[in-house]
């Protein structure tokens, strides 16, 4: 097998303003996304052969992607929605890699959008998780009780705190006041996080991610045509899946998840390590998933992120930078594209406020994740 | 749409606290569970015993034979959560309340409540046993302390 590493390069990103868009609707923001993609990258929409979708909670299109062709002027020959929940925006760049490889398309979108901010008029069906009725019967409902259960049994394993996991709401919001987009502008303390109402416990409020409205959007190419276009491409070195279980009644265990192996196979391709990564976008639906993925992502040991994550460590100047843009947390929710985005940012050196510049970036990785803390899929990313 | 298929302005399916008692793989847990026994599905071929939620074939094998047994009702907690907010008006007055994954002594596990003491003293490793929660159309298997 020939390694792709290197081989395709991201030459476009797109973000819209995020927060509440009561003005805007799913649609609107997807293509708004799109838009601000091809200008950034210098691409007209006619070249664009390529359209990958995250299926959205509000549209009923059997396939959106080619929905969305056809409203942003894009007429594909290779389009599909995928579905992998938070792991959908780095699959998406995966499947264009593959896509580009096999010959299907040159030029390749991937963009999501959502509105959960503001209400979407948009007519919809309804949407589950699948195992609903083995669940809410009980009392139990939603993803913070599901990540709840991982967070108990991480403290049960490891002795990690509810405090600890403060520190990673509190990093990661120290850098989302560093970014003029994003939704939270207000510093946080421990003693705020700890203050914050308990929803589903041990998980406060600030364990929480955000619900918000946007989009954004990544345009993949070869390296090859990527040298003929305007922004300094940045390349997929490695990339990674893994997803062990269903279900938390499937789950081997909850302290462990997909990212290790995913890791693993992301870095194995790329060549190199979680020492070679001058930062890490980590998914952010929890902090507990952030906690468990610093772990699994082989930044320190299984168990140790309760200490590795303090002092600054995880923080723009530290060890590791996680999450510079402020993540699901405080920048806002979109399935984690804005990781994808922000990650491509930071290597480019001159995309995102000095303030909260990695300086001298040359290699990132990316996480995503979703279901029921089922679904994993990573990727690293470097400039030459 | 019938009422079950209501959703939220978000477009998430609205929240309902009954179980799904037509599902087809699922119907003699619920039927056994009115005459207060609790039964897993398992491998008539290779023994595995399944998974929730139910289904058709056997995970391991592959084996479309298999039935539902009889368990002791023993079980362990493997983790815990306490709500302190409410997806649904029939838990209100309920919160804070206690959802738990209980690996049961033959494998599988089970979404449930330990209930008969405060929330707060529950523990991961803690040992319990089935109780019987009957509603007017099924029966709940919840979960008390052993012993």
């Amino acid at each position: 097998m020939s390694n792709l590493s290197g081989k395709y390069a991201v030459v476009g990103v797109g973000e819209t303003q995020v927060g509440k868009r009561p003005e805007a609707t799913t649609n609107s923001l997807h293509v708004e996304a799109i838009r601000l993609c091809l200008e950034d990258a210098g691409v007209d929409a006619s070249q664009v052969d390529g359209l990958l979708t995250n299926q959205p909670l509000t549209d009923a299109h059997r396939s959106y992607a080619v929905r969305l062709a056809h409203m942003a002027g894009i007429d594909p020959n290779y389009a599909t929605d995928l579905a992998l929940g938070g792991a959908t925006p780095i699959a998406m760049i995966q499947n264009a890699v593959m896509a580009i490889e096999a010959g299907m398309a040159n030029y390749v979108v991937c963009v999501h959008a959502r509105k959960r901010a503001t209400p979407d008029p948009t007519p919809g069906y309804p949407i589950r998780s699948g195992d609903e009725h083995w669940e809410q019967p009980w009392g139990h409902f939603s993803a913070v009780a599901n990540h709840a259960f991982a967070a108990t049994r991480h403290m049960h394993e490891f002795g990690t705190t509810s405090e600890d996991l403060g520190q990673i709401a509190v990093s990661t919001r120290k850098h989302a006041c560093l970014n003029k987009n994003a939704t939270m502008q207000k510093p946080m303390t421990i003693e705020d996080h700890q203050n914050s109402r308990l929803i589903v416990e041990p998980l406060h409020l600030f364990d929480c991610s955000l619900e918000s409205d946007g989009g954004a959007a990544l345009l993949v190419t070869s390296m090859e045509r990527a040298r003929d276009l305007p922004r300094k491409p940045v390349q997929v070195l490695g990339m990674g899946q893994h997803h062990p279980h269903s279900s938390v009644m499937d789950a081997p265990t909850l302290t462990t998840l997909g990212s290790r192996r995913s890791s693993e196979a992301a870095y194995r391709m790329a060549g190199l390590g979680p020492k070679d990564m001058d930062f890490a976008q980590f998914y952010d639906c929890f902090t507990i998933t952030t906690l468990i993925t610093i772990e699994d992502y082989g930044f320190c040991g299984k168990g140790e992120g309760k200490d590795f994550i303090k002092d600054g460590r995880i923080e723009v100047g530290g060890e590791i930078p996680v999450n510079t843009h402020g993540g699901l947390l405080s920048q806002a929710h979109l399935e984690g594209i804005m990781h994808v985005t922000e990650g491509v940012k930071q290597l480019r050196g001159d995309a995102v406020e000095p303030e909260r510049q990695v300086q001298g970036a040359k290699a990132g990785v990316i996480s995503g994740h979703g279901g029921s803390l089922c679904m994993h899929a990573s990727l690293v990313l470097g400039v030459q | 749409m019938s009422k079950s298929e209501a959703h939220d302005k978000r477009g998430r399916a609205a929240p309902r606290n009954e179980p799904f008692l037509a599902e087809v793989e699922a119907q003699p847990f619920w039927d056994n569970l009115k005459e207060h026994k609790l039964t897993v599905q398992q491998c008539n071929a290779c023994g595995t015993y399944f998974n929730f939620p139910p289904q058709a074939m056997c995970a391991k094998c592959l084996s479309s034979d298999n039935e539902w047994v009889p368990v002791s009702g023993k079980g362990t907690v493997y983790s815990f959560v306490t709500y302190h907010r409410a997806w649904h008006p029939a838990y209100q007055d309920q919160i804070p309340y206690n959802v738990s994954l209980v690996d049961l002594d033959e494998g599988p596990r089970l979404v449930s409540n330990v209930i008969d003491i405060p929330p707060e003293d529950v523990q991961v490793g803690m040992a319990v046993e089935v109780v019987f929660e009957d509603h007017e159309n099924y029966t709940l298997p919840k979960f008390k302390p052993s012993g």
